[in-house]
């Protein structure tokens, strides 16, 4: 519980302190101990979502089952993309994108949003993206079932040397979305248009993201290319997801040796964990600096409002 | 004593922004010359509230008074200087305590108090509560866009004053919602003083503060003016007010006579002192008025409560004049008589006017509390037929009550109990 409860002896309790600002180790303390407000806030934004729709928590699993399809048609049956079990591939991607892009667009526009609680209460304001991203995490559970039930159905062997690794890259995965939805939400209040950008950035960081290609397509490129292309932090998230879920590394309809046969990298899982610290170093380094600059703007959000 | 709030040095600035630019395009076009106006909402404010005191925050709009309790309240950050908080805070501000329209009564009710620091075991355990202050029983499973402004403010003062805050901070919100839930909310108001709870508030209702509070402080244009007794705090409001120009008549107000007067030939009705003053003989003229009392002689230019007061009328006739009647007739500031009287009445004896003479209303003692309270001086003939000179509402005089009765009017109250010797509980052994 929030630290002000510590009045209930009625005693002299430690005073709170309102100033110009606040560091960011304390404001972090401060998000900690709202810890029960995050959970209420998460069930509210899902609630105020599904508030009038008929379908509700429907429409989160239709979502991905539509993009399945899809993706399905324009790769495996247009384009002839050869890749065995492209669905599965897709899916065990997109699950991560999916709670990435739209846990930024929740949370970008989450404090202009609530204006009406921004102007009239008191709280750490780093709640409210943080919801955004936690509702967006109940739709990556439930979209999650929808990709099991396919596995299951069509008894899909997966990786289970590397599943233990997921739990791990779904934490980097909410530090790193949670750090950029804090930083957005408080540039969002001063420039409104935010929000559009975020949606064509978003297009292109989705393209930058091996999800409807396999990783290893692009290692034949000038190598400043590739280390470059591989500082996307979200790279080592999704590919401990394909790893586990998707589990096949090659291509096993092209011979050895042939270009396009490498889907995912042949490293073993402490190689994926190593790769993903680096997320996980980007999450925390943006996280701080997401708090900072929240902090600083934040003491004009009420009037910006 | 601990301070519930300490107020160091505070000041906050807002930039007044002739157009605001909001989008990243605008902001672009508009590079480096967007007009604004530093505004300093308040200035190096430094106060030290005591816990278990009910401290009122008076001053006009715009004198910085919300802007400071939305900061105690950390909803603004002060620019510079800082505010220790000490115990649990519910703030009441503006209308309504930021609810979500789209979620029920209910599940605003448990947003609210978890954001006021309650656990769901605590809400559950203090909804029934809640619900049954804010009389909203029927409505509580409705979303809350359906609600009306009272329904809204209800449920928020219901949240506020049943998540047990130690410190209760209101921004004007009592005067909203009819009379019986305002009375409802004083009366909750009184029991947390009773309990030894902080309440800050922030009014311009004078009467509100002389009667709740301990002390209270005045704002003006975000500068601290008074920290001071709740009586003496209002006085001192009410010069600012009169400082700042806002007691005198508005432009429209004398537009508005003017226009009055304008219509007077097309046949309508004025003013029954405009009439009179229109149709004065002049022949006996008032030429100087003067109101005296006490507090006169050592600066004080209001009256308290039961003083006494003169006023000296002088008055100039061009030719001997007699059957004359003198008048005054006192009005509250919305022109409403409260006292009327004539040589006649009283059954004084005119003497005959001729050139320069003096009557003297002496009233023994002015038994008016607060406000500032109007003169009519009127010279007729004794059947009242003529008149000769009328200055309606010319004159002003202000008491100021320094003590804690409410009204306008100081009755001399004393209170005795006339029941059997009642035995003290304890004296039975």
């Amino acid at each position: 519980m929030p630290e002000q409860v510590a009045h209930t002896s009625r005693g002299v309790p430690e005073a709170q302190l309102v100033r110009p600002r606040t560091p960011v180790v304390k404001r972090f303390r401060r998000i900690v101990a709202y810890r029960e407000l995050l959970v209420g806030m998460t069930r509210k934004e899902l609630k105020v979502k599904y508030k009038n729709s008929v379908l509700g928590f429907a429409w989160s699993l239709l979502n991905p089952l539509l993009y399945l399809v899809v993706f399905y048609v324009a790769f495996q049956l247009i384009l002839g993309t050869a890749v065995p079990g492209f669905p599965i591939f897709l899916l065990s991607g997109l699950l991560v994108w999916n709670l990435f892009s739209t846990g930024l667009a929740g949370a970008c526009s989450s404090v202009v949003a609530n204006s009406g609680l921004v102007k009239k209460v008191s709280f750490p304001r780093e709640i409210l993206p943080l919801a955004a991203v936690g509702s967006m995490l109940v739709h990556f559970f439930l979209q999650s079932l929808v990709l099991f039930a396919v596995l299951a159905i069509v008894r899909w062997d997966v990786a289970w040397s590397y599943v233990p690794l997921m739990p791990v890259a779904l934490i980097a995965l909410l530090l790193l979305t949670g750090a950029l939805g804090i930083l957005l939400s408080a540039v969002n209040v001063y420039l409104r248009d935010t929000q559009h950008f975020l949606e064509l950035a978003l297009l292109a960081w989705f393209w930058m993201t091996p999800i409807v290609y396999g990783f290893m397509t692009i290692q034949n490129h000038a190598k400043w290319a590739v280390k470059l292309y591989m500082a996307n932090p979200v790279i080592p998230i999704v590919l401990v997801f394909q790893r586990a879920i998707y589990a096949k590394t090659d291509n096993t309809k092209i011979p050895p040796g042939s270009p396009g046969r490498e889907i995912l990298p042949h490293w073993d899982w402490t190689g994926y964990a190593a790769y993903l610290g680096y997320s996980f170093a980007v999450g925390i380094v943006i996280f701080a600096l997401a708090v900072w600059v929240f902090g600083r703007s934040e003491a004009n959000f009420a009037e910006e409002l | 004593m601990v301070a519930a709030i300490e107020i160091r040095h505070v000041s906050k600035h807002f930039r007044l922004y002739h157009e605001h630019y909001s989008s990243l395009k605008e902001r672009m076009i508009h590079f480096g010359r967007v007009p604004y106006e530093d505004f300093t909402a308040l200035n190096d404010i430094d106060i030290e509230i005591e816990t278990g005191t009910t401290v009122g925050i008076l001053g006009h709009n715009g004198s910085g008074k919300s802007t400071l309790l939305k900061c105690v309240a950390g909803i603004l950050q002060p620019n510079e200087g800082e505010i220790a908080v000490r115990g649990r805070l519910a703030a009441l501000l503006e209308l309504g305590a930021g609810f979500h329209p789209e979620l029920t009564g209910r599940e605003n009710v448990f947003m609210n108090a978890s954001i006021l620091g309650l656990s769901k075991r605590e809400i559950t355990k203090v909804f029934d509560e809640v619900v049954a202050f804010s009389e909203l029983e029927k409505f509580i499973d409705m979303q809350v866009r359906h609600y009306s402004s009272g329904m809204y403010i209800r449920l928020g003062f219901a949240v506020a004053v049943n998540v047990d805050p130690d410190i209760l901070l209101v921004d004007e919100v009592l005067s909203v919602g009819d009379e019986a839930f305002q009375r409802k909310c004083i009366e909750r108001v009184a029991r947390f003083q009773r309990e030894g709870r902080t309440i800050l508030f922030v009014t311009h209702a004078a009467d509100l503060v002389r009667r709740i509070c301990d002390r209270a402080l005045v704002i003006d244009h975000g500068v601290l003016v008074a920290d001071t007794t709740p009586g003496e705090a209002v006085r001192t409001f009410r010069e600012t007010l009169q400082h700042s120009g806002l007691a005198e008549p508005t432009v429209e107000a004398v537009e508005a006579a003017e226009a009055a007067e304008a219509a007077d030939p097309t046949g309508e009705v004025p003013a029954i002192g405009a009439q009179m003053t229109a149709s004065a003989t002049n022949r006996v003229q008032i030429t100087n008025v003067v109101i005296e009392h006490p507090g006169a002689l050592v600066g004080r230019h209001w009256l308290l409560p039961d003083e006494a007061m003169s006023i000296r009328v002088s008055y100039h006739a061009d030719e001997p004049t007699d059957d004359l009647l003198f008048g005054i007739i006192i009005h509250d500031e919305e022109g409403n008589t409260i006292f009327g009287a004539n040589t006649k009445i009283v059954d004084v004896t005119v003497p005959v006017a001729d050139g320069a003479g003096e009557a003297t209303f002496d009233f023994e003692h002015v038994p008016l509390l607060d406000g500032t309270y109007l003169v009519t001086l009127a010279i007729q003939s004794t059947d009242e037929g003529t008149v000769h000179d009328w200055h309606d509402q010319r004159y002003q005089f202000e008491v100021m009550n320094p003590g804690r009765v409410a009204g306008m009017v100081s009755l001399p109250l004393q209170v005795r109990f006339n029941t059997p010797f009642a035995q003290h509980p304890e004296g039975t052994a």
